[in-house]
């Protein structure tokens, strides 16, 4: 009774996670399929075909893409860290009043999407001259991502017992040393969580970097895919392999963190 | 240097023995306030000045490039109101936040429930489901528009086993912005699920039993222990995707691009078009600021009625 219960659920997990998985064979059937091949996407080619990939590789010029991808989500994850972490300790530490007031300024942010100010800031920038410069939309994703990392430093911080810091102050450590040497190390659970939800947001991104990358040689991976469907919409198969190509790395990544990003992006959300 | 300040500290607290911890702590806190003014930089540049140019340019006919340009008022606020693509965006905006919000968890509720059964191959269907989200979205709305569309589409290739020519699906003004809200839908509902998961394992496994015994039914046991004790889970999934809908946009670039026409256009990816593609910017701005309100006011509304859900909870 018991097994066939148990049998039942697991097939009809098996079906769910088969729907599930569906748009990604079809992913693969046409990305591997040639142009002049006409058969539906549900069919397997039954040949080796990669010439989309190396077209969609060269057309796309996915190697500076990735290489622009690399450096824009490094950098402002670093940033973002330092930035985020330091900005949280007195705001957990020290709850005065104006404090308050500046966590509630940093954390209202989290509702409000960037977007809605675009206009202004694409003025603002051209105006600065971080168009099409790494630099430009790097600050502007460390600002974005800055809300949701204050928040969550600020909780984890808290749930740190300030008797540590008074330990390590009487052990004549400055406050910068108690920082770095005491609570970094501490907050290393909260900084994996950090990295990997700013890091898969800047990483993914397509609607900040269409504005502000859009020069072929800074342009990041969703830019030059974009670009490239417009370009050669006939031609699904080389959309599709630039599109397996420029999904890969954060899923080859996911397979292998899968615990971390699920735990992570959970943890992140529920202290909400 | 550490050990110079914490002389000072001591010296200062023999001369005040009364007062003296009250101000060391009051000092030290002042100058620790220095490590946010980077974030505190970023945002009045990135952020607060971006917005209060954003609500000026709101009231001038700037088309976006030229130096000069007018005063208008309050025109485009008119304007947006009474436009007639418009009202189409606002019902298309509103059908990705609700709609999808709702969707999301709606399924995402039933798949955890489901995964919290002692499934076997729990770890598979989870990693499964999750996996749509760590993709960027532009990438996801190619993916399902291999399967839209009109030419050799997954879809078609089957409807054409029933119907002798192929559907425009993404070129159907009744189709196109419910399709955009499944594929938000598939991408994002792993996050519900994930939520819901972490939330149904807070419950002690003792209430089901104490209720068991007592004779209530499945439903009645999930009606009156999970859905209350769930309801946090339920508050920041339900604030997080509705805000996540509102705001699309990459799925609708990759997918019809807001057409035909503005058919399936939502007030960001409008927004988009006429800033770049008519040079509309004063008219943009508007929409951008109209945006923001929106969002924030239904975000909050939501926050308050399903936060005073978990207390009576």
């Amino acid at each position: 009774m018991r097994n066939k219960r148990s049998a039942w659920l697991t097939s009809l997990s098996l079906v769910i996670c088969l729907i599930h998985i569906l748009p990604f064979y079809i992913l693969l059937t046409t990305s591997f399929k040639a142009a002049d091949d006409l058969s539906s996407k549900w069919v397997m080619p039954g040949y080796l075909f990669l010439d989309n990939f190396s077209s969609a590789w060269r057309e796309a010029n996915m190697m500076s893409a990735f290489r622009s991808n690399l450096i824009v989500t490094a950098v402002s994850v670093v940033l973002i860290i330092i930035i985020g972490s330091i900005a949280a300790y007195p705001l957990a530490r020290y709850q005065t009043r104006w404090n308050q007031f500046v966590y509630a300024v940093f954390v209202s942010a989290l509702i409000v999407p960037p977007l809605t100010i675009l206009v202004p800031l694409y003025k603002f920038m051209v105006d600065i001259g971080g168009m099409n410069q790494y630099w430009g939309i790097i600050l502007l994703f460390v600002t974005f991502n800055l809300p949701m990392t204050i928040f969550l430093y600020t909780g984890f911080i808290s749930t740190i017992p300030r008797e540590l810091d008074e330990a390590a102050m009487i052990d004549g450590a400055g406050r910068f040393e108690l920082f770095y040497r005491i609570l970094l190390p501490l907050l290393k659970p909260i900084t994996a969580t950090v990295i990997i939800l700013t890091g898969v947001a800047v990483w993914n991104d397509y609607q900040f970097s269409v504005f502000f990358l859009q020069h072929p040689h800074t342009r990041t991976i969703t830019v030059a895919l974009a670009s490239f469907f417009g370009q050669y919409n006939s031609n699904i198969g080389w959309v599709a392999a630039g599109s397996l190509m420029g999904a890969l790395p954060m899923i080859v990544l996911y397979l292998f963190l899968q615990r971390y990003f699920i735990s992570g992006l959970a943890s992140g959300a529920i202290k909400g | 240097m550490a050990r110079t300040t914490t002389i000072v500290r001591s010296t200062d607290r023999a001369a005040a023995p009364l007062q003296g911890p009250a101000r060391k702590r009051k000092r030290s806190t002042a100058w620790l306030n220095l490590l946010y003014v980077p974030a505190l930089l970023l945002f009045a540049v990135f952020i607060f000045y971006p917005f209060v140019k954003g609500v000026q340019i709101s009231f001038t006919n700037w088309d976006g490039y030229n130096q000069d340009y007018k005063w208008i008022g309050g025109s485009n606020y008119k304007r947006f109101f009474n436009d007639p693509d418009m009202g189409r965006v606002i019902r298309n905006t509103i059908i990705y936040g609700v709609g999808s919000a709702f969707l999301q968890n709606l399924i995402g509720l039933a798949y955890a429930l489901f995964l919290n059964m002692n499934i076997r191959t729990r770890g598979v269907v989870r990693t499964v489901i999750y996996l749509p989200v760590i993709i960027s979205s532009l990438i996801m709305g190619y993916i399902w528009y291999f399967f839209f569309q009109y030419d050799g589409g997954a879809i078609n290739d089957i409807l054409l086993l029933f119907q002798d020519e192929p559907s425009n699906l993404l070129g159907d003004k009744d189709w196109n912005s419910w399709i955009i809200t499944f594929v938000n839908t598939y991408q994002y509902l792993g996050i519900a699920m994930v939520l819901f998961l972490a939330g149904l394992q807070t419950i002690p496994k003792d209430y089901y039993e104490a209720a068991t015994i007592d004779g209530a039914t499945a439903l009645s046991r999930f009606r009156h222990i999970t859905w209350p004790l769930i309801a946090p889970s339920l508050t920041v999934s339900m604030v997080l995707n509705l805000i996540g809908g509102l705001k699309l946009f990459d799925v609708i670039v990759a997918m019809t691009n807001s057409g035909p026409g503005y058919a399936s256009a939502s007030m960001s990816s409008i927004m988009y078009l006429l800033y770049f593609g008519r040079e509309d910017a004063g008219y943009a701005a508007t929409i951008g600021i109209l945006m923001f309100v929106m969002i924030s006011v239904v975000s909050i509304f939501a926050l308050y009625l399903l936060r005073r859900r978990e207390v009576h909870a």
